[in-house]
């Protein structure tokens, strides 16, 4: 306990309390119930981001947390300002992303009244949070902020409301921060059984053919290193999800890109034939799989995650270690001591991987009009590798994460588990706020970008240099590419037959708007944009409308069962 | 397969609609539910009912355990220990003149009680396994229920027992 407890109101402990939780930067948005809260905060130093829709406002702590690895925080108002926030939670939630979101609520003696601007948050939001909690008295106002951030943090991590009922910030109590967490019902595992771990190398040191399997997991625990030398020490191939991106590095040897729906020849062939699969923070995802029943058909499967409930939902796994990546790949790695894997001793397997990768790489063809993918080479290029990148969703989702090579963990930004559209800009944003040196860039497509297009007025205010790359294919292009393939080119509801000016749109907003015709003209975009350094900059990429995505795995179908250009 | 699951909890509110969330989320189905408090009253002792296959149940049970408000959970059929599964039923039947000596004997022979008497009915209360209920409410149907209402189920794992 601390030392001299002093009278505070509700309002001053939840900022007193978010410095004891070294928060630097809330997003919000004010409203009626919260005032208390923005009175004390005109006093205070935290940095508050004023953004122009709540729903960005959570998807900003969201990219902020993302690339951090620190909880995201947010402070909305009742009512209207709660619910605008239900989006950002679930995308949150779905890809395990900390974040505490405070929400103001109508005085306790109303609630249930249907007073003005009030909504039933806690109940709203309870299947899209880690947790929720509504405040009944100043009292127990430190206890739960500290549960909040600890539960947000450990474990697996996620989304934790509280909602804050008006009386409550007002009501003055002694303030004392609990310095230690006790609940006696949340204790997350961390360290892995040793036997299964035992079981487990032994595993890797038989199998001729193995793949690992990394997933957003590996980026949540921190796991990079020791998932590289598991990897090396042992000679494993590695392909990671759409939320691993990064987690191992893409231009390493033994990298075989994403896999799944949208991933490269190799890695869904290598996954098809592997005799064992090493699945670390992943989940078996629909998008991932395709068809369970012909997924690594033919291997023992060891899954290491944290959260039980993802071992063996999708598929029987032989191996279950539950625990914190970054501990069970230390300890595996203990355990096999001196025991390594020459390259030598993997030279079939590789060589048929090579094979692999020969035949078909990820490829497109030029033409006189710009290819989205070659936009994003150049932006791959012309930032050497080391761009933050955050996308909408949609194709240019999918072309970044195939044709942007990431080195490192937490670098592309992406709602994989909700498939967000206007996530990215807001979640760049965040980014921006927390490396205000970085290049950051939303990959956007013209479609997701009016999601959320107001938060340039953000972006500007704050000298943020966000870019914005539209890959503008005047349609909803994913939706096209299905309706395309399965639907008989009937494109109904996807084509836009108007759009705003986006560069007169950015200039009116008092940001930088640039636009891209021809390919001789992308490059020359592209450097003028990065060189902006204090407002946002759009990129208006006039491209190609009939492109699709390659490969693609028929939802359902077997994953390798690609589609191929 | 049928389960049953004890699930111990933190006693709080919004725990039930956690629980029902979860269940009604997930697409699992929950045949009966009964909720009280436990000795330590800052827990609750949830019996819940529930159907599916072991992979369902696995899923099932993991889920609520990775619930925050849940401290413990058991599934009983699962953890192979044996274990006593009580439920009250309260049955309003139809007493006419020639019916009265049959419902006596009913209740006599199965030792419910009568807690409520009409010139019309009597409301019987019957507790034991779902096989007692379900008998006794299979005699009375042809002499007439007026009202029936059954609780969720109490369950409570055996002590060993001592060998002989
Ligand atoms: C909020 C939301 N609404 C609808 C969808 C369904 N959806 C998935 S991709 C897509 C098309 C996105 O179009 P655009 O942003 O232009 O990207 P493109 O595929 O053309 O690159 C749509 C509508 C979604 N993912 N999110
Ligand atoms: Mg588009």
């Amino acid at each position: 306990m601390t030392k001299n407890p002093s009278k505070l109101k509700g309002a001053q402990i939840l900022l007193e309390c978010l410095h004891r939780e070294k928060v630097k930067v809330i997003f919000g948005y004010p409203g009626g119930s919260v005032l208390d809260v923005y009175n004390a905060l005109y006093e205070s130093n935290l940095q508050h981001i004023l953004v122009r829709h709540e729903q960005a406002a959570v998807h900003a702590a969201d990219g902020y947390a993302r690339v951090t690895g620190d909880v995201g925080v947010c402070l909305v108002t009742s009512g209207p300002g709660a619910t605008n926030t239900v989006t950002g939670l679930a995308t949150a939630y779905m890809d395990s992303i900390p974040i505490v979101v405070f929400t103001g609520q109508v005085p306790t003696m109303l609630i249930g009244n249907d007073a003005f601007q009030e909504a039933d948050i806690v109940g709203i939001s309870r299947p899209c949070t880690k947790h929720n909690y509504l405040v009944k008295s100043v009292a127990e106002l430190p206890r739960i902020i500290k549960e909040a951030f600890y539960i947000a943090r450990s474990g697996r991590p996620g989304p934790v409301l509280v909602d804050l009922p008006k009386d409550i910030i007002g009501a003055e109590i002694d303030f004392e921060y609990p310095e230690k967490i006790d609940m006696r019902s949340y204790k997350p595992t961390y360290k892995g059984n040793r036997r299964q771990i035992v079981r487990a190398v032994e595993e890797i040191t038989k199998a001729k053919k193995p793949v690992i399997y990394a997933g957003g997991g590996v980026v949540l625990s921190n796991a990079s290193h020791e998932l590289g030398l598991f990897a090396r020490q042992f000679q494993i191939p590695v392909t990671t999800t759409l939320m691993g991106m990064g987690c191992y590095p893409g231009t390493d040897q033994l990298s075989l890109g994403m896999l799944g729906m949208h991933g490269t020849y190799r890695a869904n062939m290598a996954v098809s034939s592997c005799d064992l699969l090493i699945a670390v923070g992943a989940r078996f995802d629909d998008r991932v799989t395709g068809d369970l029943n012909t997924f690594a058909a033919g291997a023992t499967v060891i899954h290491i995650d944290i959260d039980p409930t993802s071992i063996s939902k999708n598929i029987k796994v032989s191996i279950p270690i539950v625990g914190d990546c970054r501990e069970i790949l230390k300890d595996m790695i203990e355990v096999a001591g001196e025991k390594k894997i020459k390259k030598n001793d993997r030279k079939a397997w590789f060589y048929t991987i090579a094979d692999w990768r020969n035949k078909h790489s990820i490829e497109y063809q030029m033409d006189a009009v710009i290819k989205p993918q070659y936009v994003i080479e150049k932006l791959y290029e012309l930032t050497s590798g080391k761009a933050i990148i955050t996308t909408e969703v949609g194709q240019n989702q999918m072309w970044a994460a195939q044709y942007y090579i990431f080195d490192e963990p937490r670098k592309f930004l992406t709602s994989g588990g909700l498939g967000t559209m206007g996530y990215g800009f807001p979640a760049a944003i965040g980014a921006q706020v927390a490396h205000p040196k970085a290049t950051v860039i939303d990959i956007a497509g013209d479609g997701s970008i009016q999601m959320n297009i107001q938060e340039l007025a953000t972006a500007v205010q704050y000298g943020l240099p966000v870019k914005i790359a539209i890959l503008n294919n005047m349609c909803l292009g994913m939706v096209r590419q299905w309706q395309q393939l399965f639907y008989k080119k009937r494109y109904s509801h996807s084509t836009f037959q108007r759009h705003p000016d986006f560069v007169k749109l950015a200039e009116a907003y008092g940001a930088v708007g640039l636009r891209a015709e021809k390919p001789g003209e992308v490059e020359s975009v592209i450097k003028k944009a990065l060189a902006v350094k204090d407002r946002p900059v759009i990129m208006d990429f006039v491209v190609d409308p009939e492109e699709c995505v390659y490969p693609m795995v028929p939802a359902g179908a077997p994953i390798s069962n690609m589609i191929l250009l | 397969m049928r389960h049953t699951i004890s699930v111990m909890v933190d006693n709080r509110p919004g725990v039930l609609s956690r629980i029902a969330g979860l269940f009604s989320g997930r697409g699992f189905n929950i045949e009966s539910l009964s909720v009280n408090e436990t000795l330590d009253p800052t827990m609750s002792q949830m019996t819940i009912v529930t159907r599916g296959d072991d992979r369902i149940l696995e899923q099932i049970t993991k889920q609520l355990n990775k619930l925050i408000d849940i401290i413990k959970v058991v599934d009983y059929e699962s953890s192979g220990s044996d274990f006593i599964e009580r439920e009250l039923a309260l049955i309003k039947v139809n007493v006419d003149e020639h019916k009265r000596s049959e419902v006596l004997s009913i209740i006599d022979i199965f030792r419910c009680k009568v807690v409520d008497v009409s010139r019309t009915h009597y409301t019987v209360e019957v507790t034991g396994d779902e096989n007692k209920i379900q008998a006794i409410i299979d005699l009375f149907r042809p002499l007439g229920i007026k009202e029936l209402v059954r609780s969720g189920k109490a369950a409570m794992l055996r002590e060993h027992k001592i060998k002989a």
